[in-house]
């Protein structure tokens, strides 16, 4: 047998495969000589206590299942911790679902809410999960593409524009990757005023970056109009904030039907998320406050040296106030986001991401992740401006 | 406006970034930065600029004590008068006035075992008001002013879609 094409699902054929996977593969070959700001995790080790409760858990003979939703200890402490930093409320028992990472939580509630043929509105450029676990799901991506002039942000008009009588849920991930775009109380206010209106329309928020906003010291969200309460999941997770990411560890927090349509798929497919997370989790939940505090500072240093850097090598970057990345522009250079990563990778053994991973809207950029020692970005920020140097020389 | 705990501890985990280093980090031109530290340093807040050391590398006679003095106070000085001058010697690296079973901890940098054992006979023994010393020696360091003596720093991290 050597065709699969029909035996493998029209779905999953249908989605395209990663259009970064090849460059990926090129970049480990070359492991060794290559300073990557290309991974979309951070650097930092997990803070060592908790590490510890981790393995406290494991020493204590804590090897088994969870409750399919989570140990009620993990899911307490989460609750709290959204109480403390959002300063919403919401039932341990019934509207928290811990899951594996935040990436199972995209999976999750479209396979909860989608039937075939529902449109789900995606803000672009986005994290290259949301249009695949919709077409999984049977949905129908529409794409919303947001500008650089408007800071990447989702202007309501925008969103009013995409909506239909199909459209089942908006997703939202700010702080956003790839472009590091927050949106402010204010902002989201905006959004708020068009939802009210279609009141049919749920809503996802994907906020694994909320602690990472240079802005501000406390997380912006929709969760926190009363009036959406009843119709808004939000995903997040600890994998960026504590720095977590190979824990697979998230959650997802809503109303509590929803959540228990999500626990449903979770318990058949997944049935708990890993115990010894569950427990670094109820740690970092309760204590780790200061520890994503000294990351937070650290990231928003390097941040204004990458931005300092994309000065010096001319080229054009809207200024990120969140996540782990900068999202600047290749324009007039005369080759597409594609050539350029490719290109300086072979030259000058740098890795980032071509733009048009995220999104159409995001060709002609690149993505640049400082989750990244402050040398490595320096000299990556040297490379950088001999290479746009070459291109313009070339070019001239 | 500069933070002046961020500020310090940025400083504090690497004394040789230069003010242009500093200012792009903290996000403040260099003369915001300039006169921030001079002030930190008038206020006597920044002390100084050392360097961590391993010495144990450099130097193969190295050898740190740790020294526990008991003290009758002297009347209207208390333990001061001790403590100042114990800390006038060079070699002597710290000095604390501790809570508990004991007065000062003294810890003294020499080459040798023999070297700290008379300077504990010769000078902290023979001072007025001392009553007695006990005497540890460090025999392996695995962390110091925040530092882990054998970290690894390599970034192992492989490329993921995401």
């Amino acid at each position: 047998m050597s065709d699969y094409t029909d035996k493998i699902s029209d779905v999953v054929n249908q989605v395209p495969p990663s259009a970064i996977r090849r460059f990926f593969d090129l970049a480990n070959e070359m492991k060794g000589n290559v300073i990557s700001l290309s991974i979309g995790e951070p650097d930092f080790v997990t803070p060592w206590s908790i590490r510890e409760a981790g393995i406290n858990s494991l020493r204590d003979g804590y090897t088994h299942y969870s409750p399919n939703s989570g140990y009620i200890e993990a899911r307490t402490a989460i609750c709290d911790y959204i109480s403390r930093r959002y300063s919403v409320s919401y039932d341990p028992k019934s509207q928290i679902l811990i899951t594996v990472g935040g990436s199972e939580g995209l999976d999750l509630v479209a396979r909860a809410l989608i039937n075939p043929g529902d449109e789900v509105i995606i803000v672009e450029p986005c994290f290259v999960a949301y249009k695949a676990t919709v077409m999984f799901a049977h949905g129908v991506p529409v794409v919303i593409s947001t500008k650089e002039e408007n800071d990447y942000k989702l202007m309501p008009e925008e969103l009013e524009a995409a909506i239909t009588d199909k459209t089942k849920y908006l997703i939202l991930g700010y702080p956003s990757n790839p472009t590091g775009a927050v949106m402010t109380h204010e902002d989201l206010c905006a959004i708020r005023d068009v939802l009210v209106k279609h009141p049919d329309i749920m809503i996802i928020s994907d906020e694994l970056y909320c602690e990472l906003n240079y802005l501000s010291d406390r997380p912006a969200s929709l969760i926190q109009f009363p009036e959406l309460a009843d119709r808004t999941v939000m995903i997040n997770g600890f994998s960026k904030s504590y720095a977590m990411t190979g824990w697979r560890i998230g959650y997802c927090i809503g109303p509590k039907p929803v959540i228990a349509a999500m626990t449903k798929i979770h318990q058949y497919c997944i049935m708990s998320s890993p115990s010894t997370s569950q427990f670094a989790v109820i740690e970092a939940a309760m204590n780790g406050d200061a520890a994503i505090e000294e990351m937070r500072n650290e990231y928003n240093h390097r941040r204004r040296v990458l931005l300092k850097g994309l000065a010096d090598a001319g080229l054009k970057c809207f200024t990120p106030y969140g996540a782990f990345y900068a999202f600047p522009s290749i324009e007039g250079l005369g080759m597409k986001s594609d050539e350029f990563c490719e290109r300086f990778l072979l030259e000058k053994k740098v890795a980032i991401v071509p733009g048009k991973a995220f999104g159409e809207c995001g060709e002609y950029h690149v993505r640049i992740s400082y989750a990244a020692s402050i040398d490595n970005i320096k000299e990556a920020m040297v490379r950088l401006k001999e290479f746009v140097d070459d291109i313009k020389k070339g070019n001239g | 406006m500069i933070d002046h705990i961020e500020l310090l501890r940025m400083i504090e985990n690497d004394a040789r970034l230069t003010n242009e280093d500093m200012a792009v980090r903290l996000g403040v031109t260099e003369e915001e930065l300039a006169k921030e530290i001079k002030y930190l340093e008038d206020e006597k807040i920044i002390l100084g600029y050392t360097t961590n050391i391993n010495w144990e590398k450099q130097l193969p006679e190295h050898c740190i004590g740790m020294i526990e003095v008991r003290i009758a106070p002297t009347k209207g000085k208390g333990y001061d008068q001790v403590a100042n001058i114990l800390s006038k010697y060079d070699k002597v690296s710290a000095c604390y006035l501790m809570s508990g079973g004991f007065d000062l901890m003294v810890i003294y940098e020499d080459k040798s075992l023999r070297d700290i054992a008379n300077f504990v006979n010769q000078k902290i023994a023979t001072q007025e008001g001392v009553l007695s010393t006990t005497t540890h020696f460090i025999l392996k360091k695995y962390k110091a002013n925040g530092i882990m003596f054998d970290a690894q720093d390599s970034d192992d991290r492989q490329a993921v879609i995401l």
